[in-house]
């Protein structure tokens, strides 16, 4: 299992270093370093020198992928493409266009992020299978049919709706919570509580009819009928077998986007104004500014890929019959 | 002057394909048995008859021209404007601007503006340029004549259906008189659920007749912020989310059947490069992926504006530019299903003995395999179509969607969420966006499900999401 780990992690490395070349290239190749200073500089006439000086100060003044008047080892290493990117690897990120340490900025914002984020996972996750288990356990009535349409309205409203008509709802007409903003410690309660209940609510229908069809699955298996051929109570079957057989797909399917929580919603996180990673990504995105938008993907990307390891542990834990090898 | 843009061709492209597959397929039962099963469903036929609604708006507004302004010395001279069909077609919609905000129905202005008359300013609620411009005194015979606008609109929608239903039983009937096919066909009694169609199409023309009478003299869904109807914008809007929705998905296809067919089939270095290739893309988040797609390109466009004669060409060229980005990010999931079969089917036994009897690798992929794996792209092509109509809405808002120009449900959400704060508020543009939204997009989740069922009962494929979901949320 640990030689497994390790080849795993040692597998990264060229995604990794594929993730970043395909960001470079995109950012870099179409818009070069001489129309970043123009952007940054902000002035329709600006002298070669200023754009020089620019280049200079953010280290945008090597050749992008390979210089010519370098030799060795030096061929490769004197060029923006290796000084951008593999002090990543080392989790050193520079600075942004205004001047601030980015890694700095995502250790401050991820506490937010993630104070939105965990709990929208978490919950959800509970509302879903929850849902989910009332739809299986009275299948093929009234209450599963309605379920089910239920469901399929549900998931078939723009995320944006949910957002627009919670904050409508709740803190316009209502006035129970602010309808925007964030405070550190305890009192962010306030703020956090609808995001979350939003977050929970645009997820369920999607969520709650997937995992429906996992537990139906699951009842119609031989052992479930063996169950209740020994005579064991629905419902006794239904909580005690079905349940946890059911859940094992569901947790294990669900594993890889937890490391993700981290990155926090772009969407969630603006409307409200939750100083979070997902707003600083959202800003980012709006202002060009590269240094950050690249270092928010190869953090993503890291994250996947740690996801993807923990599904493989779990998959183990959960059923012994798999080795990983 | 005729304008045919990159995203109409390639409508028209998509919808050629479908009717030439639909008439090969009609002959060869194994291949429309599936269908019939489809035709069987309740639900997804209903939602059929919607979505052939939507799909016959957004075809209209595929036809487009620019139309000719004046003649100069035998010349004619074309406006700069690309107009389609569906806008000649509604063009007392689009031509009645206002010049503000204006409620459904409204007679007057939504804000007040200060108005001099007799020399005496006064502040009042001034009267819409179009919006009930008929009527003398606003207050009393407005209800009135928007009750008998929409009385006449429901007898000739009544009148239109009970003609296409009458059409539809006599073809049914094959000369089995009239009466006895109209009764078996309402009480359910045929193969195709009719009765439920015809009651859709009913629900759809009480609705639609009295829209599109009233639209004429009145805003059903009131103006935006520039005065433009709202109305107009949503049915407009119905184009930009098809095209998303399909384009994407036949730009996504080749490289996902090819390459997936390919990793599944020959393994080797091949799998292990595809393989690292779909790894790679999607450990990238895909709002990120997109986002920097969106913006190189929009880099590029501000930098040759020569290359577009109109705004639409180049509003059209971005759009067509997203749907290659969206279809970039989303093939990895389909490619992956489609290894995992084509490494399943590669060491089932007719495959062997094809090898045995020295068939081609080509002709084994393209004769064997292929035709046996279209069930899972065809499920993951439907069921994908929704998810890409909400994602365009959520882009938009990011700011990474389609041109600011384009009309679309991400960009009327994008611009009336900030009048959210005023008070009174301004509801309407959202109420449109969503009503059509929904209607779309269930539609298209109703049908989804149907074809799923129909084409493999027992697929466990789960509901993919373009953008993840705590992006979405």
């Amino acid at each position: 299992m640990i030689a497994y780990l390790i080849r795993r992690l040692l597998y990264a490395v060229p995604i990794l270093v594929g993730v970043n070349l395909l960001t470079f290239a995109l950012f870099f190749v179409v818009n070069t370093p001489d129309d970043m200073a123009r952007i940054q500089l902000g002035i329709k006439r600006v002298t070669p020198d200023a754009i020089h000086n620019w280049k200079v100060a953010h280290g945008y003044d090597k050749p992008l992928f390979y210089n010519p008047e370098e030799s060795g080892a030096q061929f490769f290493t004197d060029t923006i493409f290796f000084e951008k990117s593999v002090p990543m690897f080392r989790f050193e990120f520079g600075r942004s266009d205004d001047g601030r340490d980015i890694a700095q900025e995502i250790e401050s914002r991820a506490g937010p992020s993630l104070e939105i984020a965990l709990p929208v996972f978490v919950i959800g996750m509970m509302a879903n299978v929850s849902f989910a288990l009332m739809m299986a356990f009275f299948r093929a009535t009234l209450v599963d049919v309605w379920g089910v349409v239920v469901c399929v309205a549900a998931m078939s409203i723009s995320s944006l709706f949910y957002i627009i008509g919670g904050q409508f709802l709740v803190a316009k007409l209502w006035h129970w919570v602010p309808i925007s903003g964030f405070e550190a410690g305890t009192s962010s309660l306030k703020f956090v509580i609808l995001p979350v209940v939003i977050g929970v609510a645009s997820g369920i229908g999607s969520g709650a009819r997937w995992y429906r069809t996992i537990f139906l699955e699951e009842v119609g298996r031989d052992y479930v009928r063996t169950a209740k051929a020994k005579g064991i109570s629905e419902v006794r079957v239904f909580f005690h077998h079905v349940l946890r057989n059911g859940l094992i797909p569901i947790l294990t399917g669900a594993v890889v986007i937890i490391p993700s929580l981290f990155m926090g919603s772009l969407i969630m996180e603006s409307f409200f104004g939750i100083p979070g990673l997902g707003s600083y990504t959202l800003d980012a995105i709006n202002s060009q500014d590269f240094a950050i938008v690249r270092s928010m993907v190869f953090i993503g990307s890291v994250l996947y890929i740690i996801g993807l390891m923990l599904t493989d542990i779990s998959y183990t834990l959960a059923d012994p019959r798999i080795r990983l090898q | 002057m005729v304008v045919i843009l990159w995203t109409d061709g390639l409508v028209f492209l998509l919808l050629g394909l479908i009717l030439a597959f639909a008439a090969f397929a009609s002959r060869r039962p194994h291949l429309s048995l599936p269908w019939r099963r489809v035709g069987r469903s309740k639900s997804g036929m209903i939602s059929a008859v919607i979505l052939l609604c939507l799909i016959s708006i957004g075809l209209l507004d595929s036809f487009h021209f620019r139309p000719q302004i004046a003649i100069d010395k035998g010349k004619p001279v074309y406006s700069v404007e690309v107009l389609s069909a569906f806008d000649a077609l509604v063009k007392t919609m689009r031509d009645h601007t206002e010049r503000t905000y204006s409620s459904p129905f409204s007679a007057y202005a939504f804000s007040r503006e200060t108005v001099v008359s007799d020399g005496v300013q006064s502040r009042v609620y001034p009267r819409l340029r179009y919006g009930g411009a008929n009527l003398a005194d606003p207050d009393k015979e407005r209800i009135p004549d928007i009750l008998k606008r929409s009385l006449v609109a429901v007898l000739e929608g009544i009148g239109t259906w009970a003609l296409l239903g009458g059409i539809l039983v006599i073809s049914l009937s094959r000369g089995k008189g009239f009466i006895g096919t109209a009764s078996t066909v309402l009480r359910g009694k045929t193969e195709i659920p009719w009765n439920a169609m015809l009651g859709t199409l009913l629900v759809i023309f009480l609705i639609a007749f009295p829209a599109f009478a009233l639209s004429s003299h009145y805003h059903v869904f009131g103006t935006d912020k520039v005065g433009q109807d709202v109305f107009y914008l949503a049915l407009k809007s119905i184009r930009t989310g098809l095209v998303i929705g399909t384009l994407t998905t036949l730009v996504m296809l080749p490289f996902a059947i090819f390459l997936g067919i390919m990793a599944g089939y020959l393994g080797g270095w091949l799998d292990d490069v595809i393989q690292y290739l779909y790894t790679m893309l999607n450990s990238i988040p895909a709002v990120l992926l997109i986002a920097a797609s969106v913006l190189m390109m929009q880099v590029y466009i501000d930098a040759h504006p020569a290359l577009f004669e109109t705004m639409a060409e180049r509003a059209d060229l971005r759009l067509l530019f997203l749907c290659m980005i969206l279809g970039m990010t989303s093939w990895t999931g389909l490619c992956r299903l489609l290894r995992g079969e084509a490494l399943k089917l590669r060491e089932m036994e007719y495959i062997l003995a094809a090898q045995a009897f020295g068939v081609s690798r080509l002709r084994i992929v393209t004769r064997h395999i292929l035709p046996n794996v279209m069930h899972i792209v065809l499920i993951s092509v439907v069921m994908e179509f929704s998810s890409l109509v909400l994602a365009e809405a959520v882009l938009s808002y990011v700011g990474v969607g389609v041109d600011p120009s384009m009309i679309s449900f991400g960009t009327m959400i994008n611009s009336a969420r900030l009048e959210m704060a005023r008070e009174p508020m301004v509801w309407w543009p959202l109420a449109a966006a969503f009503v059509f939204m929904f209607a779309m997009v269930l539609s298209a989740n109703l049908f989804a499900d149907a074809v799923r069922d129909a084409f493999d009962p027992r697929t466990r494929v789960a509901p993919r999401r373009i953008l993840p979901e705590k992006d979405e949320a």
